[in-house]
């Protein structure tokens, strides 16, 4: 595998974490349990968003095939989306969409943080920028954690139910591909055994401040979304997100 | 941490934005919330995603304390017929200098 086409895969997984994770966190407009929560998850939907876009039109652009972002987001069938699994699974409710969020947020965090000392001068760009946003969106996030882990017992239940759904979702997070084994040893990407101890120290800490409990998933972990290999929710996401581009792909608006 | 708020949604809280340093905080508007931390992000959520704020005040709404219509007359009339109050009530003789 060239340095290039293993910038794009990573390119491509990013960019395809963000969007879809937008996607899901759109589904709460209107729908949140009071305005400034609607607004507070939107808000950080369009932040992903933003990032979705700048980074899968530099995917389009180190790619060379003339593909657009537009192109990548809406032409392309489930087997070549690149996110992580954590991202699709459905919101169930606020509970779990906020625990989502956290155990998200913390990996993206720490992510970015490295980047910034990336080879890559997109990258450096991309993340100095992106760091900002994240870093609200985890302090939105972990309040939240220690809010409705460490509030009322019914609150307390949810949060631990979310948990225990999302947790084998996790490892998925930290691996690394072929090609993303290139990018490390050439300082384009950070070493994720160091995000992986930094995310588990953070996480760790707020899970046992809200009161909560990392579960035994009996060593099960889901992963699958690097090579394709999506759950049962992906397909409902691509048919909804896609289907005016695909109906329409000439609409502008 | 179990708040008892005066509904579901939290107590109101009163929002101020500076704009820039230095100008006053300018009452932006309301939101509920269950506490001050939560109402801060809140507001941060709310009333500043367009660039509008570099520092947010947030407020019980209850610890404000208003003047009632009631009282209008006797606060506000008295300054009606004070025209002199005004600066524009005074004439600049011809002449002076450095005013």
């Amino acid at each position: 595998m060239t340095g290039n086409q293993a910038l794009f895969e990573y390119l491509l997984h990013r960019g395809d974490n963000a969007l879809i994770l937008a996607q899901r966190l759109g589904e709460w407009c209107g729908h949140a349990h009071q305005l400034e929560s609607d607004i507070a998850l939107t808000n950080v939907a369009l932040d992903q968003m933003g990032q979705a876009r700048m980074l899968l039109t530099e995917a389009g652009r180190v790619e060379a095939k003339g593909r657009s972002e537009d192109d990548l987001a809406f032409f392309r069938v489930e087997r070549e989306f690149r996110n992580a699994l954590l991202v699709e699974v459905d919101n169930g409710d606020f509970a779990r969409t906020i625990t989502r969020q956290f155990l998200f947020d913390i990996f993206q965090f720490h992510t970015l943080k490295a980047l910034r000392q990336s080879e890559n001068e997109f990258l450096v760009g991309f993340a100095t920028k992106s760091l900002k946003e994240v870093t609200y969106h985890r302090t939105l996030s972990t309040d939240w954690m220690k809010r409705l882990g460490d509030g009322t017992a019914l609150s307390h239940d949810k949060m631990q139910d979310a948990i225990n759904v999302l947790w084998e979702y996790t490892p998925e997070l930290f691996d690394i591909t072929e090609g993303d084994a290139v990018l490390t040893k050439a300082g384009i990407i950070p070493d994720m055994e160091a995000i992986k101890l930094a995310w588990n120290e953070e996480v760790r800490s707020v899970i046992a401040e809200a009161t909560l409990e990392i579960p035994n998933t009996l060593g099960y972990e889901a992963r699958g979304g690097r090579i394709g290999h999506h759950t049962e929710h992906m397909g409902y996401i691509l048919a909804e997100m896609q289907y005016l581009p695909r109906t329409m792909p000439e609409a502008k608006w | 941490m179990i708040n008892t708020p005066d509904s579901p949604q939290g107590n109101l809280w009163e929002v101020f934005i500076q704009a820039k340093p230095g100008i006053p905080h300018k009452h932006a508007g309301s939101l509920h919330a269950v506490d001050a931390e939560s109402a801060l992000l809140s507001a941060r959520d709310v009333y500043t995603r367009r660039g509008e704020g570099m520092s947010i005040w947030v407020v019980p709404s209850h610890e404000i304390v208003a003047s009632t219509e009631a009282e209008a007359d006797s606060f506000f009339d008295p300054a009606d017929d004070k025209v002199y109050r005004h600066p524009t009530f005074y004439e600049v003789p011809e002449g002076v200098k450095y005013l």
